[in-house]
This record gives C-alpha cells, structure tokens and sequence, in this order.
C-alpha cells in the first residue's frame, strides 16, 4: 500500500476516522500523567527551586512550536511537488495548533525567565527567533485568510512555509550559534552530563507524549473540517452553477 | 498541596495559562468541527433534495 493513498480526502477521513478516537485518549491520560506526575511528585530543584516544574510545560510546547512548522514544510512541500489537496489542508489545520504551542512556550518562558533571569524578556537568540516564529504562524494564518482562491492560498502559504522554516530551525539551534544569551542549551540530550536529572526526566517524557498526542489529535480533527469545508464549498458552487 | 514557596505565582501563572490556552484551542477546534459537520450535512441534504426535484421534472 503506497503512502499517497492517504493523499485521497475518503481514504483520509476512514483512517484519521480510526486514529481520532485513539490519539485522543492517549493525549488526555498522558498529559494529565505527566502533568500531575511533574507538578505534585517531583522535587525542587537545588537551582530554581519550585520554578523547575514549568519545564513540563515550556519544554513539550517549545518543541512543538518547532516540530509543527517542520511538519508544515514537508506538507507544504508536498503540495508544491505533488499538488495533494490533503497535504495543503493539513499543514493550514496545524498552524493554529503550532501558534499556540508557540504562545505557551513565550508566556511560560517569560513567567520561568523572571524570578530566574530577573527579566520576562531579552533579545537572546532563542528568544528573538522564537518572537519571530510566533509572527511567522500569524503571517502565514493571516495568508490563508485573505486570498479567496484555495490553491493560490495553498501555493502562497507554502513559500511562506519554506522562508519561515530558516527561523524555525534557528530557534532549535540558536543556542549552539551563539554563545551569548540567558537561555540555557537543550534540557534534553543524548549526553548523560547534558541532559536533566532523571527524576525531571520521565515525568517530561510523558508530558512530551502527551503534547505529541494532542497535536495528532487536534490535527486529524482540524484536517477533517478542512476537507469537509472544501467539499462544502465544493457543494455550495455547484448548486450556484446549476 | 505542594508548597511552591516563594515562586507560587510563576508556577501556578504558566500552569493555568497554559491550560487555558489549550482548552480554548481544544474547544474551538470542536465547535468548529461540530459545526461544519451540521452545514455539510445540511448542503448535501440540499443538493440531494435538488436533484430529485429535478428528476420529478424530467420523468414528467
């Protein structure tokens, strides 16, 4: 079975028919593990003290915000070598999704950066690049708004997707750039010394699964009015024609 | 309850933030959902009607 067979808006709605109900749970019971697990049952850090349990927030929706708008270049790059409706629709679905996530990260990073950095906000590298991203998600939002044609909007918004992806990855290794800046390097690493104490560690990997899960979700949900509001247009249109 | 100490109102201020922002982007994801559901129904609900109207006309 080739993977294009999803590229059909029918064979779409029957499989994310079948996974909606599934990534659902899984994000609900994830998310309120990690969370409950990361908020209640982890210890200060000798550092930051309390402040610490924000990672299980800020961490998962950084990481979103970034990974979100890759998943929206390779859509987006689909559409514009494949001309696959689907893919178009997908990558509009998730920026909403990824302008939140992106929201959630600057808002927790400002409430984490205070007591911490004694500032909410400076123009670190990350910091910059992430603001950047945020204008990003609303450009290209704001794109798909204003032009009535669906596959200009799609050819459009897909170039905006590609200049946008430079700042996207820029927020990712912004801190391996340049030395200077407050924000620290990655929380988590492949590297023992690196990465964070295991205690912090688990409960952020299920919150981050959680996070994945309620993308996935929110996503195929997204996609699914999407295509049902293409068809509607579609419906709309010809009833005019006839 | 866990004593957040002196940074109760950071800890606490993402928390219910972030929440919120995730409940509102759940919830209008659903209307939205829920309500292209009823209009979609409703066209083709239309357009079969239509098409019917224009068979009756025909098979007179």
């Amino acid at each position: 079975m080739s993977l294009w067979e999803y590229a059909n808006p029918k064979k779409f709605m029957e499989t994310s028919g079948r996974i909606l109900p599934w990534a659902s749970g899984l994000a609900a019971v994830a998310l309120c593990v990690g969370l409950v697990w990361g908020f209640f049952f982890t210890p200060d850090d000798y550092r930051q003290g309390s402040t610490v349990k924000i990672i299980y927030i800020h961490v998962p929706s950084a990481m979103m915000a970034i990974n979100i708008w890759v998943m929206m270049l390779v859509t987006s790059l689909i559409w514009l070598v494949r001309r696959h409706h689907v893919s178009a629709l997908a990558a509009k679905a998730a920026a909403p999704i990824g302008l939140t996530m992106t929201l959630i990260a600057l808002a927790t990073g400002a409430l984490w950066g205070q007591p911490m950095w004694g500032t909410w906000w400076a123009w670190d590298p990350r910091l910059t690049s992430f603001l950047i991203l945020c204008l990003f998600y609303l450009g290209y939002m704001a794109l798909w708004q204003a032009i009535d044609n669906p596959d200009t909007a799609a050819d459009l918004t897909a170039v905006l997707c590609l200049v946008g992806s430079v700042f996207a990855l820029l927020s990712r290794y912004a801190v391996n750039f340049w030395s200077q800046g407050l924000h620290q390097g990655a929380s988590l690493s492949l590297d023992k010394k690196e990465n964070v104490s295991d205690v912090f560690y688990f409960p952020l990997l299920v919150s981050i699964a959680g996070f994945v899960a309620l993308f996935v979700a929110l996503m195929l949900l997204r996609t699914r009015t999407e295509i049902r509001g293409r068809r509607l247009r579609a419906l709309m249109a010809r009833q005019r024609g006839a | 309850m866990v004593d957040l100490g002196k940074y109760a109102v950071p800890v606490i201020g993402s928390y219910v933030a972030s929440l919120a922002l995730l409940a509102a982007l759940v919830g209008l994801t659903v209307w939205q959902g829920a309500r292209m559901v009823r209009a979609l129904r409703q066209a083709e609900a239309d357009a079969e009607a239509a098409a019917q109207a224009t068979e009756t006309d025909h098979a007179h």
